[in-house]
């Protein structure tokens, strides 16, 4: 996966560095609490963990092997944020250190492999692990799920970045099949060993395990004589409404900039639907829909013409469809606090 | 990619049977391009590296003047062919991609022999492969001829941001450490009588992955606690405060190698 210099062309290449700074910018920030607490060496530490791990091979068929990203494996080990922080500073010391990957495409592969890859995994092993009783082989079910979306996610990521800045025209139906098949066989691999690899820890460590802490029981207190005691101070509380801004704030600036940075390429090139269709004949078939009227339709802003029109009618369209999501969150709030229910949501 | 398939970094040993020094890869040497800055050397090589990206195939002679500038770079910098004709197969996946190009990719087909192929896969794939060698050759130039120190020194002045660059100078420093940690497990399950490959190897492998993270995580907590008792406030000390400063001459010096590739473009688009 690691793609070398020249295989998306430079406004891309770019705009995939300026996504992978906004993220590693946020990881930053939502983790900058937990680094400060446990210590960046602790992150220092995880980082070389993810690069000696990926030296463990696999066999995936016909003669070849496969190794770990280890993105989904790092999230649910040490949390998101963190592991987004570690798969990026592995990222760079392979392009910097090993001459790994394009010094160009450096933002690419943060994004596909330290963004895409880590996110993904976390939010399917975070879903699996909700739907699943609360007992430690779950994370490891879970985890497994997490490592094996996350690496055709990533894939298909770099899928959609080729259909925007890709170098030479193959028809993307093909591309798309062929990396996400491919990357099907190679998350197998990749989701027995992270299943592995958690469920060791789970075994001997499991507090050190991000994702098994909610299911882990509630440390209990008791005196000299074994007698429970209340513990005193606030009580350590799970992921407050915080840990849903994360996830909103993320997404949120990870669409404006996709929105106003890609579709600001986009304009030249037909989308990837768009193109398919059309190699495939279809396109005239096609009708504009009934909003084709409207000031952003074709995503363009039909009285600011050209490029910045284009990147600023992505903005507004991500704007606009966060101001309804924020409307139906403050509604069912609202809702939820007239029924006396917690004032909280659940994301 | 079918880059997760290969054995990365140095490619000489076998994977995971050797100690991971991140001073592996730099080659001694007292030139010119060793004595430059990283920071200048970065920024250079990532400039030159965007004007090769951004090349199209109408000024392809272009190609040609950069694969020169890099070698006589490469010459200047005393660097032995075969090692960075060596180093040069971390590529190896990507040559297989621009290979296949002319197979799957769209537009007219050209007939080459009993093959058909298409006309823009074969100008794609090639442009692919020269600017991929390019970078990989860029590559290599740096890591050859900097000292990782250096490099974390270039990073922070480049202004990364300072946790990263702390993250980053863990990694150097405790690399050799964790994965002679890995090699003494394996070395260990092996002395217990553990041979063979497949399954079962695997998954023995993966719990020993797992007892690594815990290692490592209990080594992270221990240097966190030993660096607070040694007075560690929150801040990292700066890399670079001793190392000499550079000079606008060095920067100047680094500059003209993507200068004289710009310079290149214009010619080939010209001549065009």
């Amino acid at each position: 996966m690691h793609v070398p210099d020249g295989f998306l062309d430079v406004p891309t290449s770019i705009a995939t560095g300026a996504i992978a700074a906004g993220a590693i910018g946020l990881a930053l920030h939502r983790s900058g609490q937990e680094l400060r607490r446990a210590g960046t060496p602790l992150a220092g530490l995880t980082a070389v963990f993810v690069f000696a791990a990926q030296m463990v091979n696999f066999p995936v068929g016909a003669g070849t092997s496969g190794h770990l990203i280890g993105g989904a494996l790092a999230a649910i080990l040490v949390g998101p944020w963190t592991a987004v922080l570690c798969l990026s500073v592995v990222l760079l010391v392979q392009g910097l250190f090993f001459a790994d990957g394009g010094l160009t495409a450096l933002g690419t592969n943060i994004t596909l492999m330290g963004v895409v890859a880590v996110l993904v995994g976390y939010l399917v092993a975070r879903a699996v692990v909700a739907v699943l009783p609360k007992r430690p082989g779950s994370v490891v079910a879970a985890s497994a799920a997490g490592a094996f979306v996350s690496v055709p996610a990533a894939a298909l990521a770099f899928v959609v970045l080729y259909a925007v800045g890709g170098a030479v025209p193959v028809p993307l139906g093909t591309l798309a099949a062929a990396m996400v098949g491919w990357h099907l066989v190679i998350g197998i691999g990749e989701a027995v060993i992270t299943a592995a690899v958690v469920g060791a820890v789970v075994a001997t460590r499991p507090d050190l395990v991000q994702l098994a802490r909610r299911s882990l029981p509630p440390v209990q207190l008791v005196d000299a004589e074994g007698r429970p005691v209340a513990a005193t101070g606030a009580a350590p509380t799970g992921r407050s409404a915080a840990g849903t801004r994360g996830v909103l704030a993320v997404a949120a600036s990870v669409c404006l900039l996709v929105a106003g940075g890609v579709s600001l390429l986009a304009s030249s090139h037909p989308d990837g639907l768009e193109f398919v269709g059309e190699s495939l004949g279809f396109a005239g078939s096609s009708r504009d829909s009934a909003v084709a009227g409207s000031p952003l339709a074709d995503y363009g802003l039909t009285f600011l013409p050209g490029a910045g029109g284009a990147a600023l009618a992505g903005i507004v369209g991500v704007l606009l469809t966060a101001a309804l999501a924020m409307l139906v969150l403050s509604l069912r709030r609202r809702f939820a606090a007239e029924r006396g229910a917690p004032d909280r949501v659940d994301a | 990619m079918s880059g997760w398939l290969s054995d990365r970094g140095d490619p000489a040993p076998v994977a995971g049977q050797h100690t991971r020094d991140f001073d592996g890869l730099y080659l001694d040497r007292e030139t010119i391009v060793h004595r430059l800055p990283a920071a200048a050397k970065l920024l250079a090589l990532v400039s030159f590296l965007l004007v090769v990206v951004a090349t199209s195939v109408a000024a392809w002679p272009a190609f040609l003047g950069y694969g020169l500038l890099l070698l006589l770079v490469l010459g200047t910098a005393r660097l032995p062919a075969p090692l960075v004709a060596r180093r040069m197969l971390v590529e190896t996946p990507f040559v297989v991609f621009a290979l296949l190009l002319p197979f799957v990719a769209t537009g007219p087909r050209v007939d080459v022999g009993p093959l058909s192929l298409s006309h823009d896969g074969l100008v794609g794939g090639a442009v692919l492969l020269a600017k991929a060698t390019l970078g990989v050759l860029a590559g290599v130039l740096l890591v050859s001829t900097t000292r990782s120190r250096e490099l974390l020194i270039g990073l922070e002045r480049l202004h990364l941001p300072r946790p990263m660059v702390a993250i980053a100078s863990f990694m150097v420093r405790y690399a050799t450490v964790v994965t002679a940690d890995l090699r003494r497990m394996r070395i260990a399950r092996q002395s217990r009588g553990l041979t063979g490959g497949g399954l079962a190897q695997l998954r023995y492998e993966a719990a020993g992955v797992g007892s690594l993270f815990v290692r490592s995580y209990e080594r992270g907590e221990r240097v966190h606690v030993a660096m607070l008792a040694r007075g560690y406030a929150g801040r990292m000390p700066e890399l670079g405060s001793l190392a000499a400063r550079s000079t606008p001459g060095q920067w100047l010096t680094a500059a003209t190698l993507p200068l004289t590739a710009g310079v290149v473009l214009a010619v080939a688009l010209l001549l065009a």
